[in-house]
């Protein structure tokens, strides 16, 4: 068989390269979006980069990577979700009827709201997993329905606006306590007037502790001689990911500090990060995805934790829908349009399979921001929206067909 | 008489595996010639290159048929001289007609448009001549398995057959099916078709045959004409089954204990046939310490006896009842099984056992994460030590516990998998064909850890169609066939004739 001679002729190297394989597919993500990010920043003349437009990036691509860590998980478990879009118009619309219509008060209408999309992806989840019906067709009907719920709700309006700490969800900003005490520190001016101080202690904390976790993973794989990467590139690795950040935080601390939404969208990437990699729920997931059968067969209930995977995306549909309604302080019947369309191409961008079972939350998040970055570089330099559709388009095969080139070749 | 087919010192070879070793086989125009031979012994390997499932230049000698050397490249090529083979596992399309599977890439079409009335008419000659009384129109899955068989072979007769090959034909057939398959050959043969019919059934065999060709480890043993020579059934397993013992086992002494595991009259149906029994009234228990095996053809149930053990895994209506330690468990889902102390290591490693794509690590802790959590949170600490525990125990050969299971070896996949079970810790492990496809240093490292599990007190249930491998490392032997329990015995009596002579025997008592 060809696979045991490989595994017999080169037992040791093999395992180095396939760090290496493994890692370079990362990286080579990464890097292009480093490259995209310098292309758009040379062609806006800095525009790209700006604090505002920074902030800009932020606010517009966070309920795309919040839904794609539930589409990641849906993918992963060998399914798709077509509806995501239409339930964050769905959910917007409700909510927006709340507040408006019913005058209720914002916070339970937002935990009522992700209820409602749990409640969605639940009973989606339930033809998918036992009713055994393919999610593809299950979420092209949910997509219909409330895209027309949607429509019937608003009856063709627009209604808004919100109360302040609604809209706040989407737009607001951490707000600045250590500013008044920053000049006790001596002469800050270097910083500016307005630089807001809070923000950017959380940005250098949040890069120290992703320092102190990478430290600690790498040690501990070290004890337990699993092959490590090397460790030039664990310390180049970490530097440039802790540099972005703190450069970031430092752009976006000189303009109006870190959005809410920032906040929100870090939190769940750390929390999915943790999932799949360092729960069983998680490392569940890909079993089921990887080999249906071996994971039955192993004991694992994958009817319940295909079902899992869909209410969680209902609830993170659930949420997008609040941010998208809180951003632009209005339900409208398109809100949410082809929304599923750029989460799942952030999926398959960011190196998951779509035969299931492979898939990264960093790849996944990098992989919507390489969507981002080209949508917005490309609106700043005027390009028609149509002409966006294309390049995408062209983005995503050339993402998937890399990948794929170099799994066949491997 | 003169020769309708000649296959000459075929050899193919497999990696690793040589099997089949220059075999020689003469078929006479308008006989029935039978081949019989145990699991392995190469016949079904024969038949393909015959059919040129494996094509001309991917194994040596030669073929000729009618006269002229032939070198088929794909079954299409066989077909058109008349070669139809008709495999064990029928072949028809279940939710289409009879009428359209009949003829399924054959089509009567003009420009690629069926002509229904030349199908439906020939369809209705076709059905007549196999003595099916059933409307064209009729849908394959709404037949029971005899009359299957039956379009399976109006479909063979639809292309003009002239060499018909029979794996095992009646292998799941009831008596009165099977006689009137057996007759219909006959009436074949007066017609001028020639056949090939594999099987073990020594009464068929002396109803119809007039040759029968031995093989064995993948060569021919002897050509009986039974035209000249009475049907000897010690003669025929014995040269089935004569090899020398030339596998090692280590050194086993039981201690065997109380009765662990028992299974009451299980019962079980087919997944997609309702009704249709799979496993037919079984009883079978297995005691603390013990290694019991479960002998018997491809195709006898013990895989599906297993599975719908645990956990229901196999088949619908699964009827009888499970102890364990004689109290009575409940195995109704896969994971109430594991909870009971089940283990099942399937046959089928690559597609029932393994995430390939994941690392030995992450494949080994699969079925027991709790184990290696707490509250759902992995301690990555922990699973990588027992990773490493099981990798150095059953000597895994690996780069590291992060090696991806696709890239092992056979022996060291099935390893993995063995690793997997035992670190759920059950009572009783059934292992089914826990050595095939790995090599010979491999497969004592398995008997190894199974002679150490019994050791330990756990009940082990080997499945295995290699009869010299239960023979050395069972303590007692079940004889399976067609979904019944057929014969036990203590291994110290058990034989491969002896094994084999149950198996027929029953056959023979059934017709």
């Amino acid at each position: 068989m060809k696979h045991e001679t490989i595994a017999a002729a080169a037992p040791s190297r093999t395992a180095g390269v396939g760090v290496w394989r493994t890692n370079l597919r990362d990286y080579g993500l990464l890097a292009s979006l480093l490259v995209i990010m310098a292309f758009f920043e040379l062609l806006t003349s800095g525009v790209l980069l700006a604090p505002v437009n920074i902030t800009n990036l932020i606010l517009q691509n966070s309920y795309i990577v919040i839904m794609a860590l539930g589409m990641l998980l849906i993918i992963v478990g060998g399914n798709i979700d077509l509806s995501v879009g239409s339930i964050v118009g769905f959910v917007g619309a409700i909510a927006a009827t709340l507040m408006v219509d019913y005058k209720m008060p914002w916070v339970p209408v937002v935990g009522l709201s992700l209820l409602l999309g749990a409640l969605i992806g639940a009973a989606q989840g339930w033809f998918v997993a036992y009713a055994r019906i393919p999610s593809f067709i299950v979420t092209l009907g949910g997509m219909l329905i409330f895209r027309g719920l949607t429509g019937n709700i608003l009856l063709g309006q627009f209604v808004g606006p919100f109360p302040k700490e609604f809209q706040s969800i989407s737009s607001g900003f951490i707000p600045d306590f250590l500013s008044p005490y920053a000049s006790a520190f001596g002469d800050l001016a270097l910083f500016g007037q307005n630089f807001r101080w809070t923000s950017m202690l959380i940005g250098v904390s949040g890069a120290a502790l992703l320092l102190f976790t990478s430290a600690r993973r790498w040690r501990r794989e070290k004890e337990h001689t699993i092959e490590t990467e090397p460790f030039p590139l664990f310390v180049g690795k970490n530097a440039i990911f802790a540099i972005l950040i703190v450069g970031f935080s430092y752009l976006l601390s000189s303009y109006r500090g870190l959005p809410n939404v920032l906040i929100t969208m870090g939190a769940l990437i750390l929390l999915y990060m943790f999932v799949t990699t360092r729960m069983t729920i998680g490392r569940r997931i890909y079993a089921l995805g990887g080999n249906r059968l071996a994971a039955q067969l192993s004991g694992i209930r994958t009817e319940r934790l295909i079902w899992a995977t869909f209410v969680n995306m209902g609830l993170l549909a659930g949420l997008a829908g609040l941010i998208v309604a809180a951003r632009l302080n209005s339900a409208t019947p398109s809100a949410g349009n082809s929304f599923e369309l750029d989460v799942i191409a952030a999926c398959f961008i960011g190196g998951a399979s779509a035969s299931g079972g492979v898939g990264k939350v960093m790849g996944v998040v990098i992989g919507a921001f390489v969507m981002g970055v080209m949508n917005n570089g490309m609106s700043i330099l005027g390009i028609g929206i149509y002409w966006q559709y294309v390049v995408k388009g062209l983005v995503l095969l050339a993402a998937v067909y890399v990948d794929i080139s170099q799994k066949n070749q491997g | 008489m003169t020769a309708i087919l000649e296959m000459r010192g075929i050899s193919k070879s497999f990696p690793g595996v040589k099997a089949l070793r220059n075999v020689n086989l003469a078929v006479e125009a308008g006989e029935i010639h039978a081949i019989c031979g145990e699991n392995g012994a190469g016949k079904s390997t024969l038949m393909k290159i015959l059919s040129g499932v494996y094509p001309h230049g991917s194994y040596e000698g030669e073929i000729v048929y009618q006269g002229a050397e032939r070198r088929f490249s794909s079954i299409s090529d066989s077909e058109h001289l008349g070669i139809i083979i008709i495999h064990q596992e029928l072949a028809l399309v279940p939710l289409l007609s009879i009428a359209e599977n009949i003829f399924l890439g054959n089509e009567p079409a003009k420009l690629g448009v069926i002509d229904w009335d030349v199908a439906f008419s020939r369809t209705r000659e076709l059905l007549a001549r196999v003595g099916l009384k059933e409307s064209p129109r009729a849908l394959i899955t709404n037949l029971g398995v005899g009359k299957q068989q039956l379009v399976e072979i109006a479909k063979a007769l639809a292309k003009k057959v002239q060499l018909l090959i029979l794996d095992e034909p009646t292998a799941s057939l009831n008596e009165t099916d099977s006689d009137a398959l057996l007759n219909l050959l006959l009436e074949f043969k007066s017609h001028g078709i020639t056949s090939i019919l594999i099987s073990h059934k020594l009464n068929e065999l002396a109803k119809v045959a007039d040759q029968i060709t031995v093989l064995r480890d993948g060569s021919t043993v002897e050509t009986i004409n039974c035209r000249t020579e009475k049907i000897d059934e010690g003669r025929i397993i014995k040269s089935m089954v004569g090899r020398e013992m030339y596998e090692r086992y280590p050194p086993r002494e039981p201690h065997v204990g109380e009765k662990l595991f028992e299974i009451r009259d299980w019962r079980v149906e087919h997944p997609l046939h309702a009704g249709r029994e799979v496993i037919k009234g079984i009883d079978l228990h297995v005691n603390a310490g013990e290694v019991v095996g479960i002998a018997g053809l491809m195709g006898s149930g013990r895989t599906e006896l297993a599975m719908s053990v645990f956990g229901r895994a196999y088949g619908r209506n699964v009827r009888g009842q499970a102890l364990m330690q004689g109290r009575e468990i409940d195995v109704s889902s896969i994971q109430k099984a594991v909870a009971s102390g089940l283990a099942y290591v399937t046959e089928d490693r690559k597609t029932l056992g393994l995430i390939l794509n994941d690392d030995i690590r992450s494949n080994v802790t699969l079925a027991n994460l709790p184990a290696i959590a707490w509250n759902g949170v992995l301690d990555d600490h922990r699973e990588a030590t027992v990773a490493n525990q099981y990798r150095s125990k059953l000597n895994i050969r690996s780069s590291s516990i992060l090696q991806r299971t696709l890239t092992l070896s056979g022996g060291n996949q099935q390893k993995v998998v063995l690793s997997k079970w035992l670190f759920a810790n059950p009572q009783v492990l059934i292992l089914d064909e826990p050595t095939r496809g790995i090599d010979v240093g491999a497969k004592y490292e398995i008997y190894t850890i199974i002679n150490d599990l019994a050791a330990s007190g756990k009940g082990v249930i080997v499945i295995s169609s290699e009869m010299p491998e239960l023979l050395g490392i069972c303590d007692r032997l079940y004889v399976m066939n067609e979904g019944r329990l057929v014969g036990e015995m203590p291994a110290h009596e058990a034989s491969q004739e002896k094994i084999m002579a149950s198996i027929m025997r029953y056959e023979g008592a059934a017709q």
